[in-house]
């Protein structure tokens, strides 16, 4: 079913207005959180309900405010452990240990949470609007 | 994910498409291990052209077959990696320490 949220969240993120690198990278993302909830908190089980939130949001910025994705995965699998989830230094050339990278090199915030025996992951991208050329 | 294997004399070329995730990755890894640690062929060659996506599974099962083809001995080789492709190992900082070309025939030339 990873594909399936993979390609829905293609399209969200390319009407949301992200430029294809960006969309890329959300979709990366969420890919790997998803991937590590079914690995870390389900133990690999890949019947568990995830609950997955995709919400635009305004983001107060100095005077402005800027638009963005908001994404929220909320499992009731074990606890997260936080040092599991830190990943590998990546000079060190193995298998594994990468997705907690890509998660955060690719959003613009990753918080983690838990609360009434469920695990809540937060994922923020700014949406940063491609400059509208002249006279178009 | 699709994956077909074309043997030659010393070269066994793996054209694979789709995508390599959580669900796929084990089958990548299985056929890669096989060849390289079983079968022992002296260059395996690596056709991404066609894969969509690629996760940290994905690459992981590539790091394993470069550590494997380093333990006995064989080239390890990827080429036709597209932007998707790219960017993720460039993401994992492991670009570099693959073997990469271009074309098919700049990967299996003497």
């Amino acid at each position: 079913m990873l594909c399936v949220v993979r390609n829905a969240l293609g399209e969200l993120t390319a009407k949301l207005g992200f430029s294809e690198a960006e969309c890329r990278a959300v979709v990366l993302a969420v890919d790997e959180a998803l991937t590590n909830i079914i690995r870390h908190a389900y133990l690999g089980d890949h019947e568990q309900f995830i609950e997955a939130s995709f919400r635009r949001i305004h983001l107060p910025r100095d005077d402005k405010s800027e638009d963005a994705l908001e994404i929220v995965l909320e499992d009731s699998g074990v606890t997260a452990n936080p040092e599991k989830m830190c990943g590998r230094a990546l000079e060190d050339v193995k298998p594994g240990g990468l997705g907690m990278h890509f998660i955060r090199q690719s959003m613009d915030t990753v918080e983690f949470t838990r609360s009434n025996g469920r695990n809540q992951l937060r994922m923020v991208k700014i949406l940063h609007r491609q400059t509208a050329q002249k006279g178009s | 994910m699709q994956i077909a294997a074309r043997h030659f004399d010393t070269t066994t070329i793996f054209d694979i498409s789709g995508d390599i995730d959580l669900a796929t990755s084990p089958v990548l890894r299985k056929a890669l291990l096989h060849e390289l640690r079983e079968l022992k062929m002296p260059r395996v060659v690596l056709n991404l052209g066609a894969v969509r996506y690629i996760d940290s599974s994905g690459v992981a099962s590539l790091v394993e077959g470069l550590k494997a083809s380093r333990d006995v001995g064989s080239r390890f080789i990827l080429f036709g990696l597209n932007k998707t492709v790219r960017e993720v190992l460039q993401l994992s900082k492991l670009l570099k320490i693959f073997e990469i070309y271009e074309s098919e025939e700049q990967s299996v030339a003497p």
